[in-house]
């Protein structure tokens, strides 16, 4: 267990520090010089910066040193003080734009973790179970159209008929007068009065597959040996279901999360700017159309700690439940 | 317990069983055909065949284990407890409360794969106190004590830490004797063994074949015992039944037919077993002839004909019917009815 | 006992060897597999639609008529009766007539059912070039009254008409995701190819680095990188840059496939006889091992092709893909984003319908084929 967790551990560290080191190459990729663009829309403002200024900000992010020395400057920045830079476009540091909506986006992703579990457990067992039924064939149905059916799409397809049927428009996270808030009952209703759709539009690809894999592995451990043992001892059938082949077809189910997070990542940009979510998403396709880097960098970076943390969340939570990996015992 | 004498009633009575399976897009195939076998307390029934030749299905069937698309198409299953009513086995439903209280409790069954046999992610120790738990309602803790002491009757070391591990830290000949022990935790009627010593090496083997002696001795149930390991039929069984391609060819008293095989498909299989001779007196292995045919393709006669060198006229048409040899050793041949008739006529 | 002279009834019959080609075999494992020989079908069409696409489209995908701007679908008619009380064959549309929308303060355009355009065959048109080659001035069909509305699915908020739209965008949409997977393959087979066949430190370091970058979400990276093209580059150009942005996350899945296969191959019974025989190790990859594994490259190629379109379709949704005036179905859908604007012109999501039918018929497709590929079922 301890190897298993170190080895975990180091290979997470040094996966963050090649995703830091992508982010910064994806800042350094516009053509010329942040600065230079940065002067340009200050100008364009009608604002005047003096050369003062201008050489303190060029010591300030090291600009003209080598790719691998800004790089140090930026990373240890960040990892010494938390300072990410500053944003150009909103003039404020990048920190204080950020950790708001990325709480937000790690909410709204969490929540589509669990409505996909929670939805494709069942059914991933009923399709198992029974094998061909017409239960079956809706789940298999449902499978394919949530591989196929881009979400964007189907968040689009989603307001559409709300405004069409009810003549509301879907998006945003809070109404007005809860925007600001602290949590609260009413707060938490009000989220949820907004949520549930992105967590839907979020969730459904996720599930198709996970009902997937689950009738799948569950296929495979129904035919096992030990199975028959269990309804050898009079347990009644559900019971040995549930408690056997169920339980062991889990495992697997949890280290899909490992790919199921970096997706789910993805389509939650996507989807919060097509739904106008205040999540990170948004944020960063601003930040990306006006060639804010740092701001673009941190987010680049900071979505994908996230999934490296989530994935090994899902490791330690696979760890917990198989004692084959918890005991290093063999597979 | 002194063992009891043959007229004793049966505990289990199989009777002219036929089980077919089922599947969407074939014609259903019958696995197991007019099968007859008797089991009495204390004794040992060993069924021996190739592997296919619905031994494993038979033995499945008498817990009603055999998969959704199979049906027992006809005969009676009749189990009686020398404490309870008699029931047809048969006549139940698979998943009904009547068959589970049944499974386990007075029959129990262990099986040839221990570790594939047991549950991977549940520790050998949850595994038995379920059992206990679910036929005998004790508490917990209550359980495990029963489950410790079962685990040390079967010969596991250190049996309280044991009862912590899971499969996988235990080696085969351990996982199974750990199988025994829950298959004994109700202290059942009938144990059904599926082939409990096929996947261990030969030393692990005799010690598990011993235990299982000594148990049953201790119990007093009955064990229906499968195999294809001729060696182990001389070892443990009181009865035997050879099984090919879904019919019982031969079964009797195991002294009767491994003195005198009177079916081809019996003849040929104790040809098939090497012997210990000194080199020069070593004779050439005789195996039988072609392979088993699938099931689908079996004539409507004798199962063996398409092998058989002694293969005659009525063979492939007709089943032949039981005859009988000695006592209660009888074959289904018809070179014995033949061989009768032949004889009867000179006279 | 005379028991050997008896007939036997039942000698199975002599099997008959028939020799089939490894190809023929595959093909005969495909047809059992009925969803997928009709998405076979399916996707030739919409191959076929993006080959032929200039001479396919009534009009150019960039053709606008202010006059009528997000005019509702006319569909297609073939009879009607006219005046006289007769029966009419032939093709036809019907009219527009303006209304105002009161609601919403502006003009829209109704079908009038009292008015018949009729549409002909292989109508002539301004001359162009098919695939930019060959010059046409045919289309196959057309308004055959001059300045008459042709507006089968609809028109955009320029009056430009959504069928002809999505006939160009078929093209670059389904050859975005054929060059971006060859280029995928491309990579994968290499690296992937060379890390299977030697292994040793080469293989693990490339296996880190898959791991690494199927562990990013996609969609942040490919923004980011898309967002740094110049913003002087010609359409075409960023047209290849983007297919080049989508291989450089794509062809990890491929490489995977390709090393999974070496790595099975190469401990085969029949490529080390073939290396003992003295066959160099070029000649054991081509001759001996990449026959083998033919099949399941294709199949996984098959099955990255929806991943690509996918891709493009979400980049150039979000603007950061390709730009007009390159027509896309992410594009095409850029169009829908606005809410309002969709509730008053819902055809604007059709070539969201062409996506989902294109990713489906294509996994199909790839299901099918991998099924076939793999002699032992699964």
């Amino acid at each position: 267990m301890l190897r298993f967790l170190t080895t975990r551990l180091i290979s997470m560290v040094l996966t963050i520090w090649a995703v830091s080191f992508v982010a910064f190459a994806i800042i350094q990729l516009p053509p010329g010089d942040y600065l230079t663009a940065y002067m340009a829309r200050i100008a364009a403002e009608g604002e005047r910066v003096t050369a003062a200024e201008m050489e303190a900000m060029r010591q300030q992010y090291g600009l003209g040193d080598p790719f691998l020395i800004q790089y140090w400057k930026w990373i240890s920045g960040i990892f010494g003080s938390g300072d990410f830079g500053q944003s150009f476009e909103w003039k404020r540091p990048v920190t204080s734009l950020i950790w708001g909506r990325l709480g937000n986006s790690i909410l709204l992703e969490g929540l589509a973790v669990l409505v996909m579990w929670l939805v494709a457990l069942p059914i991933g067992v009923y399709a198992a179970v029974r094998k061909y039924s017409l239960g079956d064939y809706l789940a298999t149905v449902f499978g394919f159209l949530g591989l196929a059916v881009p979400n964007f799409l189907f968040a689009l397809v989603l307001m559409y008929l709300s405004y069409v049927w009810f003549g509301t428009t879907l998006g945003g996270l809070f109404s007005q007068e809860f925007e600001r808030a602290h949590w609260s009952l009413p707060r938490i209703w009000d989220f949820f009065s907004h949520a549930w759709a992105p967590i839907i539009v979020l969730a459904t690809a996720g599930t198709a597959q996970l009902i997937r894999i689950m009738r799948a592995n569950l296929l495979d451990e129904l035919k096992k040996p030990y199975v028959t043992t269990a309804r050898a001892k009079g347990l009644p059938e559900w019971k040995v279901i549930v408690k056997y082949p169920v339980r062991v077809a889990l495992n697997p189910l949890v280290s899909t999360i490992g790919w199921l997070l970096p997706t789910l990542v993805s389509s939650s940009v996507i989807v919060s700017v097509v739904m106008s979510l205040p999540t990170a998403g948004p944020l960063l396709l601003r930040s990306l159309t006006s060639q804010d880097m740092y701001l673009a960098g941190a987010i680049i970076m900071l979505l994908g700690v996230l999934t490296v943390v989530g994935t090994l969340i899902s490791d330690l939570i696979l760890a917990w439940i198989d004692p084959r990996i918890r005991h290093g015992g063999g597979r | 317990m002194p063992p009891t004498p043959m007229a004793d009633k049966p505990l289990l009575k199989i009777e002219d069983v036929e089980i077919a399976f089922s599947s969407p897009d074939e014609a259903d195939i019958v696995a197991v055909r007019q099968v007859d076998l008797s089991l009495y307390p204390g004794k040992t029934l060993c069924l021996v065949g190739e592997s296919g030749c619905g031994k494993s299905v038979t033995a499945r069937a008498v817990l009603r284990l055999n998969d959704q698309n199979s049906l027992i198409r006809c005969g009676r299953i009749r189990f009686s407890p020398s404490d309870g009513e008699t029931v047809d086995i048969a006549a139940l439903k698979p998943d009904s409360l009547a068959m589970r209280k049944i499974r386990g409790n007075q029959i129990s069954m262990i099986f040839q794969e221990p570790m594939s046999s047991l549950s991977p992610v549940h520790t050998v120790g949850d595994q038995i106190d379920e059992m206990i738990m679910l036929h005998e309602g004790l508490k917990p803790k209550d359980a495990r004590e029963r489950t410790v002491a079962l685990l040390d009757q079967v010969g596991v070391p250190g049996p309280r830490e044991r009862a912590n591990s899971y499969p996988f830290q235990l080696s085969g000949g351990l996982r199974q004797r750990a199988m025994i022990a829950m298959a004994l935790a109700c202290k059942p009627n009938l144990l059904i063994a599926d082939e409990p010593t096929t996947a261990l090496d030969v030393t692990t083997q005799a010690q598990i074949l011993d235990l299982l002696k000594e148990l049953q001795e201790e119990y007093g149930m009955a064990m229906l015992f499968i195999t294809h390991d001729l060696g182990v039929v001389a070892e443990i069984a009181d009865e035997v039944a050879v099984m090919y391609l879904g019919d019982v060819v031969e079964q009797g008293n195991v002294f009767d037919v491994f003195r005198a095989p009177s079916h081809p498909y019996t003849q040929a299989l104790m040809r098939s077993i090497p012997t210990i001779a000194r080199k020069k007196e070593r004779q050439r292995l005789s195996p039988i002839k072609g392979t088993v045919p699938s099931a689908k393709d079996r004539p409507e006669g004798c199962a063996f004909t398409s092998r058989c060198p002694y293969a005659f006229e009525p063979c492939a048409g007709m089943m032949p019917g039981r005859t009988s040899v000695s006592g209660n050793h009888v074959a289904r041949c018809h070179l014995l009815t033949e061989n009768a008739r032949k004889a009867e006529v000179p006279a | 006992m005379t028991a050997e002279t008896l007939p036997r009834e039942h000698v199975l019959p002599e099997a008959v060897p028939v020799r089939e080609s490894q190809a023929g075999l595959m093909w005969r494992r495909f047809r059992q597999h009925r969803l997928a020989v009709w998405s076979l079908w399916i996707v030739a069409a919409f191959y076929f639609v993006a080959l032929f696409a200039e001479f396919l489209a009534p009009f150019e995908p960039s053709a606008y008529n202010p006059r009528y701007t997000y005019a509702a679908p006319q569909g297609l008619h073939f009879s009607y009766t006219d005046e006289e009380g007769s029966w009419r064959f032939g093709p036809y549309v019907y009219g527009y007539k303006v209304e105002i929308d009161q609601a919403a303060m502006r003009r829209t355009f109704v079908v009038d059912k009292e008015v018949r355009h009729p549409v002909g065959f292989f109508v002539e048109t301004k001359p162009y070039h098919l695939l930019g080659i060959i010059p046409m001035n045919v289309k196959l069909f057309g308004p055959t009254e001059p300045r008459a509305p042709l507006y089968i699915l609809g028109a955009d908020r320029l009056g430009r008409d959504l069928l002809s739209r999505l006939i160009h965008g078929t093209r670059i949409s389904l050859s975005i995701g054929l060059i971006g997977v060859v280029l995928s393959l491309f990579f994968g087979v290499i690296i992937g190819g060379f890390s299977g066949y030697y292994g040793g430190w080469f293989d693990s370091v490339v296996q880190r680095v898959i791991e690494f970058i199927r562990s990013l979400p996609t969609i942040p990276l490919w923004l980011g990188l898309a967002a740094a093209l110049p913003r002087d580059w010609s359409s075409l150009q960023i047209y290849f840059a983007i297919t080049v942005i989508l291989s450089l996350i794509g062809w990890t899945e491929l490489a995977r496939v390709v090393r999974g296969r070496f790595l099975a191959l190469r401990t085969e019974d029949f490529v080390t006889a073939a290396r003992l025989d003295g066959a160099s190790d070029w000649r054991v990859i081509t001759r001996h091992m990449v026959p083998n594994f033919m099949s399941h490259i294709i199949a996984a190629t098959t099955l990255a092709i929806p991943g690509m379109i996918l891709a493009e379709t979400a980049l150039s949704f979000l603007g950061l893909g390709l730009q007009a005036p390159i027509v896309s179905w992410g594009t095409l859908l850029q169009e829908a984003q606005n809410i309002r604007t969709l509730a008053s012109a819902p055809w604007l999501l059709l070539p969201g319908v062409a996506v989902v039918v294109a990713i489906l018929a294509l996994n199909f497709l790839g299901d099918g084929l991998r099924d076939a590929a793999d002699p032992y079922g699964r």
